[in-house]
Formats: structure tokens, C-alpha cells, sequence
């Protein structure tokens, strides 16, 4: 009843092109916004922030990058954090050695410096594809961190190349408190967020699509499988990129290379798969099912305890989670292959009828 | 020059090892198309398994081999049931995120199960040079290196003999060649799944009880099972033969670019550019860009067969 979009009809070409044509989906969007940007900093504690808000933020963004790169352009990559470690140590450098350079403009140019890389790295993905792209992309995920730890100029000749992001200024107002850190994360995953709902509608998106349903087929209708598969990989890894620059910046402070491992890359790439592959909403809720999801395990398990008295090894609760991340992947795979984003369009289908089904 | 030989046999002997667990991955991908992720999980599991056993039960080598294989095995069948079954028909690459999933389970298991310690494995085999090499040609080769060598070539001569002249090898290679065509004259699929993982699993203990006595039992082996991809990609996907090779190419090149390349480049920077940095542990990345470089030149391997795409 309250979800229905018959009755709303559109009138110019602007309205029927909008990104959210239907006025409830706009209204539960804007509301969203607005509750996030006023609602949580009201009622949210500092744990809220540090723990849960700003990681969730930060590998929503990540999501979003491989998610185009995987979901909408088929291209498997088990680099992501690599990229997240260009686009970190990148932002460092600029903030470092360009004298008052806006730190809005690092950011940028950190994903800009991510965005060549995944494109060099995306190369060898005109020739090959599936899991000999993922062996490629492997590569890169072992190769990159080496590097940035081995030339200590690109962590300024610390130890072990850990960089300590400088202070976080635009303008004049410094982003120092969790909240405003929160703030700050949040607009930019935002605009970047409604920039990729836009981009995968458009022709660069379609062609994605196309080349990721066979890409012969797309070939032969006129579409450039090089360029598309390149634009793919550049912009994947810019949002891959700014997403590094923030997980430094806002959300740890100080990171090192080494912290930009293959299990990150995984972590990502399961909240794509869980999120829903090749859905910008699916991203999000991927993202915040797999941060959750290790904090709602050990309040369980550390409950369990309490009650039962029985006390458990040492690392458990890690391998447990490693237990219940990797059966989760295969139900989902099974059960779900299109993730979450999947359950909550079945939801609105539902909302559509409510309450009579009939 | 003695150094040379010294670093190249000890890499081609550390490629042997690679190539163990590669032969794993070919196993499965030639008979089910599956991208096996996880194998490097069950070199872990097995190797795990078998330690613990020791351990917990007193159990002498001969009894901790047989009940780990039949764990391998049960692990092997329950694959195929729980996992793959489910997942018939479906695109390759959902299979190969399906064995992430399975690679990450098995590795929480087998710790939850046995413990996160790093254990020694004892298999009798003493990590010492061989006497007779030393004095008459002055070269270091290790008395396990090479027995390792020959467990390899036995097993690959064994999984030679199974393939091709036993019934079930040619179900096996009816099935890799077209699942259909081989379910229409009779081929029960899913049996020979189930028996093909549990090679996998049984090559997979073999693997990780080297490994294992090699560098102990410990987490790291996981990622040693990583350089398995490489090594495939060299080799091609669908070659005993190329899992081989290409392991011993992979091995032998990457000790080599340890011990030679960092000095040379070093050197090379410092005297052109005056830069000095410290470029140790090329081995850690130098097999995937092996790869990669190798990728763009001829993608199916050495030994692999040539695709063709047909719209």
C-alpha cells in the first residue's frame, strides 16, 4: 500500500531519468542521508565511530570499487588492496611533498595514482580472463606492498614504511573528532556513491555489462572491448584508491603497507559476493554484514563462555570467524548468488502487494 | 660457478615441491573444470591432521597415514556433496569464489580442531647434505630435497598409470574432455568427482607431509600453496606434465632472482641513479610476475591446451 509506484507518472524526460524514479525510493534515500548525517552523531558513541561506522564507510567505498570491477565489468581481482595501499601511500606523498596542497585534491590524486595502476595491472586483462585474470591480479597484490616497503622514499624513510597520515584540514576546519572524521567519510562516500549509481546506467556501464555477459557478443554489437575493460580497471581502482587514502586518513591514522595483505583483498571480495555482485546497494550491505559480523561473533562467543563457564583456546574466536565467513560464502554462492541486495529486492516485491498478496 | 649450480638445484628441488601441490589443482581442474582454491587449504588440513594424530594418539607413521587419508577422503566426498553438487552448471568463476569460501573453512577448521601452534613433523628424513656429492663434486644437495624429488616422480607415475590404464582414469578423462558426452554412454559424474577430490585430498596429504617436514606445520603453508597458481599458469591448466615443469621452472627461477637480482639492481641503482635501497625478498612476488609476463605472451601455458571461443 505505502509502496506502490502505480499512479506516478512521468512527465518530462528529467523524470524518467532520474535516479531514483520511484518518490518512495527517493524519500527512504533522502531520509537515509539525512538520518546519517544528523540522526547518528546525535545518539552514536565514539566506539560507534571508530569501530564500526568509519570501517564500514571506508570498505563500502572499497566494495564499490571492485564490485564495478567484478560485478559490472566481470573482471575477477584479488588486488584490491593493493590498490587501496597505492591510493594511501599516494595521498600521503602529495600531502608530504606538495606545500599546501587542499587535502580533498590528495585524495583525489591518490586515486588518480591508484587508477594507473590498476590500468597497468588490468592490461594483461585483454588476453586473458576468469581465474588467470585473478592469478594476474595476485601479482600485483604481492608486488605492491613489497615495493612500497622496500623504496622507503614513499613512506618517507620510516621503519617498515609505516606511514602516519598527516591531519585531516579543509579550509581552515580541522576533521580531528570521530564525528567529524564520520562526517567527512561519509559526503565523500556519498557523492561517490550516487557518481557510480550513475555511472552503471550510462553507456560506460552498460558496456560494462555487455562485455561482462559475453564479451564477443558486445565486440560484435561495436562496443571496444580494451577501452571498456581499461575504463573498468581505472575507475575500480580509483574508488579502490580514495577508499585507501581514507582507511589512512580518517579511519587509522597510521598504516603500513604490509597491512594491505591478501586477507584484506579477500575480505573485500566477500563482501561483494555477500553483498550482491554487480549492485551499487549490495555493496553497502555487504560491507556492513562483514564488519558486523566479527563483532557480533565475539559478543556471542564471549557470551557463551560467560555462561557456560567453558573456557576457549586461544584464537578461537578468529578461527571461528574464518570458519563462519568461508561457509557463509558457499551458502550464499548456493542459496543466493545475488547477495543481500538480491533478498531486499524480493522484500520490495513484497512491500509492492502489502498487505493484500492477492 | 659451484654456487650456481648450488642455488639452482636447491630451487628446482624447491619447484618439486610446488609441483606436488600444483598436481593437486591439475587433478581437479581436468576432471571437473573447478578451479581448486582450496587445495593449498588441504595440504594444511592434512598436514594438520596428520601431526595431530601423532600427537594426540601416539599414532607410529604407518597408522597416522591411513586414518589422515581417510579423512582426506571423507573431506574429499563431502566437497561433492555439500559444495559442488549444488553448484552443477554454474559459471566457473562462481565455482572458483566457492573454493575461496572452502579454503577459508578448512583453514578455521583445521586450527579449531588441532590448534594454532606451529608444529615439527618428523617423517625420518634428516634435512643434510648428501656426503658423496659434497666430496666428489663439492656441491650441497639435501638428503631430503631429494627424496622429496623421488616421491614426486613415483606419484606422478602412479597418477600416469591410474589415468590412462585403469577404468576409473579413463572415466576421469572422459569426464574432463565433456561432462555430458561422458554422462550419455553411462559415467556416473558424481562418483567420479567424489573419487577425484579425494585424489586430490590423498596428493594433497603427500604435499603436505614434505612441505610439513620441510618448514613445520604452520599457517604459512597456505600461502606456499599459493605459488601453486603460478606455477599452473606456466605449466598450463590441464597438464600433469606442465605442473611439473612449470613448478620446476618456477623454483629454480626464483631462487635464482633471490640470490642474483637484488645485488644486481641494487648496484645498478646506486651507480646510475644514486639511489641505495635494499631490494631482498624478491621471492615473495617474482613467480606471480613470472606469470603475468608469461600470460601476455602465451596465456594457456606450455603444456595446455588452446581454447577456442566460439559465439
Amino acid at each position: 500500500m505505502l509502496y506502490r509506484e502505480s499512479g506516478q507518472f512521468k512527465t518530462s524526460y528529467a523524470a524518467d531519468q532520474q535516479l531514483f524514479p520511484i518518490l518512495q525510493d527517493r524519500a527512504a534515500v533522502l531520509a537515509l542521508l539525512a538520518f546519517a548525517l544528523v540522526g547518528v552523531p546525535l545518539v552514536a558513541t565514539d566506539y560507534w565511530f571508530t569501530a564500526i561506522l568509519m570501517p564500514f564507510l571506508v570498505f563500502s567505498l572499497a566494495t564499490l570499487g571492485l564490485n564495478i570491477l567484478t560485478g559490472y565489468a566481470g573482471q575477477l581481482s584479488l588486488g584490491t588492496a593493493a590498490f587501496m595501499a597505492v591510493g594511501a601511500v599516494a595521498a600521503y606523498n602529495f600531502q608530504l611533498r606538495v606545500p599546501g596542497i587542499p587535502i580533498l585534491v590528495s585524495f583525489m590524486l591518490g586515486g588518480l595514482s591508484a587508477a594507473a595502476v590498476g590500468v597497468l595491472f588490468g592490461l594483461p586483462s585483454l588476453r586473458i580472463k576468469g581465474f588467470y585474470l585473478a592469478v594476474a591480479t595476485l601479482a600485483a597484490q604481492f608486488f605492491i606492498p613489497w615495493l612500497l616497503v622496500k623504496v622507503s622514499w614513499f613512506s618517507n624513510h620510516s621503519a617498515s614504511g609505516v606511514i602516519t597520515a598527516q591531519p585531516v584540514v579543509i579550509a581552515g576546519f580541522a576533521f580531528d573528532t570521530p564525528v567529524r572524521k564520520y562526517l567527512l567519510v561519509l559526503v565523500i562516500v556519498a557523492v561517490m556513491a550516487l557518481a557510480a549509481k550513475n555511472m552503471v546506467r550510462s553507456r560506460v556501464g552498460r558496456a560494462w555489462m555487455a562485455v561482462r555477459d559475453m564479451d564477443v557478443a558486445a565486440s560484435v554489437i561495436g562496443i571496444r572491448i580494451m577501452q571498456t575493460k581499461l575504463i573498468a580497471f581505472a575507475v575500480s581502482s580509483f574508488y579502490c584508491g580514495v577508499a585507501g587514502a581514507l582507511y589512512a586518513f580518517a579511519y587509522l591514522g597510521s598504516v603500513e603497507p604490509d597491512g594491505f595483505n591478501l586477507d584484506l583483498s579477500f575480505r573485500i571480495l566477500f563482501m561483494v559476493i555477500i553483498g550482491g555482485v554487480g549492485s551499487i546497494l549490495g555493496s553497502f550491505l555487504g560491507a556492513a554484514f562483514i564488519t558486523l559480523l566479527p563483532i557480533l561473533l565475539e559478543v556471542i562467543l564471549t557470551d557463551v563462555t560467560a555462561m557456560t563457564g567453558i573456557a576457549l583456546p586461544p584464537g578461537f574466536i578468529s578461527m571461528a570467524q574464518l570458519v563462519v565467513f568461508g561457509a557463509l560464502i558457499i551458502f550464499f554462492l548456493i542459496v543466493e548468488p545475488h547477495g543481500l541486495a538480491r533478498l531486499w529486492q524480493i522484500g520490495k516485491e513484497k512491500l509492492r502487494l502489502w498487505p493484500f498478496p492477492h | 660457478m659451484n654456487f650456481f649450480f648450488e642455488v639452482l638445484i636447491g630451487g628446482l628441488l624447491a619447484g618439486v615441491m610446488y609441483s606436488l601441490v600444483a598436481l593437486g589443482f591439475v587433478l581437479i581442474y581436468k576432471a571437473s573444470g573447478v578451479f581448486n582454491f582450496a587445495q593449498g587449504a588441504m595440504v594444511f588440513l592434512a598436514a594438520l591432521t596428520f601431526v595431530g594424530l601423532q600427537e594426540k594418539f601416539g599414532l607410529p607413521l604407518w597408522g597416522a597415514f591411513p586414518l589422515t587419508l581417510g579423512v582426506m577422503v571423507l573431506l574429499g566426498i563431502g566437497i561433492e556433496r555439500v559444495v559442488l553438487r549444488p553448484l552443477v552448471n554454474q559459471p566457473q568463476i562462481t565455482l572458483f569464489m566457492a573454493t575461496i569460501g572452502l579454503a577459508f573453512f578448512l583453514e578455521g577448521i583445521a586450527q579449531i580442531v588441532w590448534g594454532t601452534d606451529v608444529r615439527r613433523l618428523d617423517l625420518g628424513l634428516q634435512d643434510e647434505p648428501i656426503e658423496s656429492i659434497m666430496t666428489n663434486f663439492n656441491l650441497l644437495v639435501s638428503k631430503f630435497d631429494l627424496a622429496a624429488a623421488f616421491v614426486a616422480g613415483v606419484l606422478v607415475a602412479v597418477l600416469a598409470v591410474f589415468f590412462n590404464k585403469t577404468r576409473i582414469g579413463r572415466a576421469l578423462r572422459a569426464v574432463a574432455d565433456d561432462h555430458q558426452a561422458a554422462l550419455a554412454v553411462g559415467i556416473p559424474l558424481k562418483q567420479i568427482w567424489a573419487i577425484v577430490w579425494s585424489v586430490a585430498g590423498f596428493v594433497a596429504l603427500v604435499a603436505g607431509l614434505l612441505w610439513g617436514a620441510r618448514n613445520g606445520v604452520q599457517f604459512a603453508l597456505t600461502f606456499v600453496a599459493l605459488k601453486a597458481l603460478p606455477v599452473l599458469i606456466l605449466g598450463g591448466f590441464e597438464s600433469v606434465l606442465g605442473a611439473i615443469v612449470g613448478g620446476l621452472i618456477v623454483g629454480a627461477s626464483e631462487k635464482l632472482a633471490e640470490v642474483y637480482l637484488p645485488a644486481l639492481m641494487s648496484e645498478f641503482l646506486l651507480k646510475h641513479y644514486d639511489i641505495s635501497i635494499n631490494l631482498a625478498g624478491i621471492e615473495g612476488w617474482f613467480a606471480y610476475m613470472l606469470a603475468l609476463v608469461f600470460l601476455l605472451v602465451r596465456p594457456e601455458g606450455l603444456f595446455g591446451e588452446r581454447h577456442i571461443d566460439r559465439v
